[in-house]
């Protein structure tokens, strides 16, 4: 079974989860700038943070046998803060990038005018640039954000195929089906959704435009929730082909708009004969 | 009456015959369509400078490719490539040093290698080691290895260069990659590498086979 998790952040997660995930099946993922728990004060300290995200993790990946892709926007939560906003200037620059296949994680948090500019200005980056756009729904007050979401990705002129909205569940899902958008669920220990709800799901809707993730940060998550749930179609009745679908060729084909995903290139870390000699898979020697 | 100072312009550490040999390398893993639009990219960077650039060379992979690059070993195509944009910048010196320095900044791990690729065949002089030694202090080993390339075998003092080999071998970084190896190694070096198979043994651990190419009583 191959696996591609289109939304992991493997910025906060060991190389026990990568040796891990390679194990269960996963070959690529897409990790979105998000926010790391504490707040950011300087647009510098993301420059840091999104060259982390197009150096050093895509080459800790690639010891363990795993794409890394990356996408690259200012989170709607610090877009809030006015020490934080100058980072959409630095976009640009981030974005014609190769292994950025998206724009994002852009949306709303509070709802709040701040965080609708830097979501309008962020779309017409991804227009401007030829990418899709990440969405993350809101926690709070999901159906309302949802709804006023699909909005203004509907006013930016971007076309639906290029967007999906991310974190949906039973009651937002019915809000973005027939949009054209593409739907993201996450698969949490707890929260958001969890494998028996997200098989529910896929017999209701089926399985197309339908992106499944584990979103795995820094905090209670689990990486390897997109394998358990692609046991769980197999449980409930789907068949491989399904999996694949869901699990595999889906991100493929919406994260492969950006003509940027590189699956099967040339890997000079392990042309280099350094796979399993490397600093990292050596335990830092 | 004092002696006239004679400043010698920098210069690159190449013969231009290693740049042409590049570009014949080049010539012969791009299909036609690419070596017409390469022709079309570097007229566009001499003839704009580095504005030129932004769009281009992050996106060097992307549009040229990254398989290996025939007749260099350990180059891809888009290390080829970036090298070639680099050079038709028409900037010597600490001027050219410092638009070398931007596209490392701000360039991601494939554009650094690329930047770290080009140095020893641009007119810079000592004026980029600093960009070797950035590369050198990271744990990615395809920075470390493209940083010890001619460039470093010319720029980088002894100390450093010795320190780096070191790293080499304690991030499993063929030794092969180093050049000037054989010229360079010394007695300090030796004793290095001899201290650090002491320590992998007393720990049960493997030495590194090629450690023997600068661990040599002879040096």
């Amino acid at each position: 079974m191959r696996i591609f998790d289109p939304h992991i952040h493997m910025t906060s997660r060991t190389t026990d989860d990568y040796r891990a995930m390679y194990d269960a099946g996963v070959r690529a993922l897409v990790e979105p700038a998000f926010w790391l728990g504490q707040p950011r004060t300087h647009p510098a300290s993301f420059a840091d943070y999104f060259d982390a995200l197009l150096g050093w993790e895509p080459y800790r990946a690639a010891q363990f046998g795993i794409q890394h892709h990356c996408t690259i926007g200012l989170n709607p939560k610090e877009a809030n803060d006015p020490r934080c906003t100058p980072v959409l200037d630095l976009l640009p620059r981030y974005l014609a990038k190769d292994s950025v296949v998206a724009v994002g994680e852009i949306g709303y948090d509070t709802m709040t005018d701040a965080e609708e500019h830097a979501f309008a200005a962020q779309l017409a980056l991804a227009v401007e640039f030829g990418l899709p756009a990440l969405v993350h729904t809101p926690h709070r007050d999901k159906a309302g954000g949802t709804a006023r979401s699909l909005a203004v990705v509907e006013e930016s002129g971007i076309d639906p195929g290029f967007v999906v909205l991310d974190h949906l569940n039973e009651v937002t899902v019915t809000e973005v089906i027939g949009t054209g958008c593409w739907m993201g669920f996450s698969i949490y220990p707890d929260t958001k959704m969890t494998p028996q709800r997200m098989v529910g799901i896929l017999k209701k809707y089926g399985t197309e435009h339908m992106l499944v993730n584990s979103a795995a940060d820094w905090g209670h998550s689990d990486p390897l929730l997109t394998r358990i749930t692609a046991e769980a179609m197999l449980d409930a009745g789907f068949d491989e082909d399904d999996v694949d679908r869901v699990m595999w060729r889906n991100p493929l084909m919406f994260y492969g708009q950006s003509g940027r995903l590189d699956l099967d290139g040339y890997n000079d870390v392990q042309a280099a004969g350094l796979y399993a000699g490397n600093s990292i898979a050596r335990g830092g020697s | 009456m004092t002696a006239p100072t004679i400043t010698a312009a920098p210069t690159a550490v190449h013969h231009t015959l290693t740049l042409r040999a590049l570009t014949e390398g080049l010539g012969s893993a791009l299909g036609h369509e690419h070596r017409a639009r390469l022709a079309r990219d570097l007229a566009a960077v001499a003839e704009q400078g580095p504005d030129a650039l932004d769009s281009r060379f992050p996106a060097a992979g992307r549009v040229y490719g990254r398989g290996r690059l025939p007749g260099w070993a350990g180059w891809s195509v888009e290390d080829g490539v970036r090298t070639r944009f680099l050079g038709q910048l028409k900037l010597s010196g600490t001027e050219l040093a410092q638009e070398v320095t931007e596209r490392y900044r701000n360039g991601d791990a494939a554009e650094r290698r690329g930047v770290l690729c080009a140095l020893p065949f641009l007119p810079l002089g000592p004026h980029a080691v600093h960009l070797t030694d950035d590369a050198l202090r990271t744990n990615d080993s395809r920075l470390v290895a493209a940083a010890l390339g001619p460039y470093a075998r010319v720029h980088l003092d002894q100390y450093r260069w010795r320190q780096a080999v070191l790293k080499c071998l304690f991030t499993g970084i063929p030794l092969a990659k180093v050049a000037g190896l054989h010229e360079r190694r010394d007695a300090e070096l030796a004793r290095m590498a001899f201290d650090f198979a002491n320590e992998r043994r007393a720990a049960g651990r493997t030495v590194p086979a090629d450690l023997w190419l600068v661990a040599t009583h002879d040096s």
